[in-house]
């Protein structure tokens, strides 16, 4: 019964999502439409290059799409009802807070995906795509496990709205930034400063891109590239749960301390 | 059987260095009404957020139906809801779309919830045929009714009113004010409400509490409150009871701790 209400809110939260991309349809669009345009213009950058260069470029293009999706919809989940206020009301009703992270998840994925798959679609038009040696199958295996990790980091990157609205979200973007530079999603990690290359082992991103790119360029099996897979596995197993725990945290540190609003 | 049992609440706020709540302790027994009035800033949404589980006081402790508001959050939210004084919605949502979102929530089936919504909606002579229109479309006392309406499906026990007739005109206010007068005559429902208006307090509290400073002046029928203050109406009440003899008083209490 208890399981069965949880899982009516997950869907609840789908659907309230979902109500809210129709109701703000125009900035999808338009949101859509710039996601569409930055990954050609980054895609013809490699045109001169050669094919190969092309697909390089475009997977970290998309996959950055993607990852970046997952991070934002989850990190900003709380930030978007703290703007509308209705965060207090959401805390209010009785479901496990798990649930309501888990819908946010849930409707991230889906949404990136999508997404992907519509700028993947795009890309393949203008660019053509060369996907010969490549390994399909590696490649999603490594998506679905990169996407574990940064659904753990977008968790992770939740708690920050719950103390602050502002600061929260400004600090957010500046992970991602920082995420965005160190990764090698459009150059390798070796060409950074030297004083920048070590933090790109700490973003899952750049074991995600690094593997990615193996399967679809070089067309590696998993059995070539599971010290990676499991790399990443292990960064969302660990991290996804740290980040449930940090978020039970800030909740009680914010119901504590008056943080979660104070008008009324 | 006890609704609400507080005791020896206290709650500060360090960002602001105030005091919100000091020394609260009251009970409501099951099926009352009870009313808190006090000036701005003397702390009542600040006491329905911690009954509301939003808020952990500093010391003191809580209880809705005998479950602990911090221990046991989960078993007092199944039993209550709350109306705030700012109708929070998804303002780019439909009443309804805003309203299924709660319905999922607490798990009350769509159809049963849009049905139940519209009549709780239409007994306060919100126009039906808004419902499904982008909530920012709708005035402020449409709004402010959709948020009772979100707060009355869901069938609690405990129903937390915090200003629920603020800025709302005259036939509006009156619409609200009867339907929770009819609600308290067909159900057993405990209710709590904040307000300003002194009239509404004394039709619909059976008891009201004067609150100020964060602290409980008196807590009493509306006409004993009248006597012991020796006034005639309640509006004298407050201003009698929250004027500047008491705000010294207050002080005084503040420069001893
Ligand atoms: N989250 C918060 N953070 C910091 N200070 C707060 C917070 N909530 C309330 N306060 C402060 O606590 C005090 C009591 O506020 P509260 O909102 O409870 O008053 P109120 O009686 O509801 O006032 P009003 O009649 O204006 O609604 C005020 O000084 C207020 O500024
Ligand atoms: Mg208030």
């Amino acid at each position: 019964m208890r399981v069965k209400t949880e899982i009516v809110s997950t869907l609840g939260f789908l659907e309230r999502n979902l109500s809210l991309v129709r109701r703000y349809l125009g900035w999808e669009i338009v949101f859509m439409t710039y996601n569409i345009v930055n990954a050609l213009t980054i895609g013809f950058i490699g045109v001169t290059q050669g094919k190969q260069f092309v697909m390089y470029l475009t997977i970290g293009a998309l996959v950055w799409g993607f990852l970046s999706v997952l991070f934002h919809e989850i990190s900003e989940s709380v930030a978007w009802e703290r703007w509308e206020g209705t965060i207090e009301y959401t805390f209010m009703a009785p479901i496990h807070r798990f649930t309501q992270l888990f819908g946010s998840c849930l409707f991230a994925i889906v949404y990136g995906l999508i997404r992907t798959v519509l700028i993947l679609f795009f890309v393949a038009l203008f660019l053509g795509l060369s996907l010969k040696q490549a390994n399909l199958g590696a490649a999603l295996v490594v998506l679905v496990v990169s996407g574990l990790s940064f659904i753990g980091l977008g968790l992770v990157a939740a708690i920050l709205p719950l103390m602050s609205t502002e600061k929260g979200a400004q600090a957010t973007h500046i992970m991602e930034a920082v995420i965005l530079l160190v990764s090698g999603v459009y150059y390798d990690v070796s060409v950074l400063p030297k004083w920048l290359q070590p933090l790109s082992a700490f973003s899952p991103a750049t074991y995600s891109l690094r593997a990615l790119r193996g399967a679809l360029l070089e067309g590696k099996s998993l059995t070539e590239l599971w010290p990676t897979v499991l790399l990443l596995l292990a960064i969302g197993v660990l991290l996804i749960p740290l980040g449930l725990i940090a978020f039970n945290q800030a909740e009680i540190y914010a119901k504590r301390t008056g943080k979660l609003k104070r008008n009324g | 059987m006890n609704a609400i049992h507080c005791r020896n609440i206290n709650k500060h706020f360090k960002q602001k260095k105030v005091i919100a709540l000091r020394e609260i302790d009251f009970t409501v027994p099951k099926g009352e009404t009870f009313g808190i009035i006090g000036p701005n800033g003397s702390g009542k949404s600040t006491l329905v957020r911690i009954l509301s589980t939003l808020l952990i006081p500093d010391t003191g402790s809580a209880t809705v139906f005998t479950h602990d508001v911090v221990r046991s959050p989960m078993a007092v939210r199944r039993m209550i809801n709350r109306v705030s004084v700012d109708a929070a919605f998804f303002k780019k949502l439909s009443a309804w779309e805003n309203l299924r979102y709660a319905a999922r929530l607490y798990g009350v089936p769509k159809k049963q919830a849009r049905e139940k919504t519209l009549a709780i909606l239409d007994s306060m002579g919100f126009p039906k045929k808004r419902f499904d229109e982008p909530l920012e479309e709708l005035s402020r006392g449409m709004q402010q009714k959709v948020a009772i309406a979100r707060s009355l499906f869901t069938s609690p026990i405990l129903l937390l009113l915090d200003e629920p007739t603020t800025g709302l005109d005259p036939r509006s206010k009156k619409e609200v004010q009867d339907f929770i007068f009819g609600l308290k005559r067909q159900t057993d429902i405990t209710v709590l409400l904040t307000t300003h208006d002194m009239a509404e307090a004394e039709t619909l509290c059976d008891r009201i509490a004067i609150i100020n400073g964060g602290g409980f002046i008196a807590v009493d029928k509306a006409e004993r409150l009248k006597d012991r203050f020796g006034v005639n109406d309640l509006e004298a009440v407050f201003m009698r009871s929250t004027g500047k003899e008491w705000e010294e008083s207050e002080q005084d209490a503040e420069g001893r701790d």
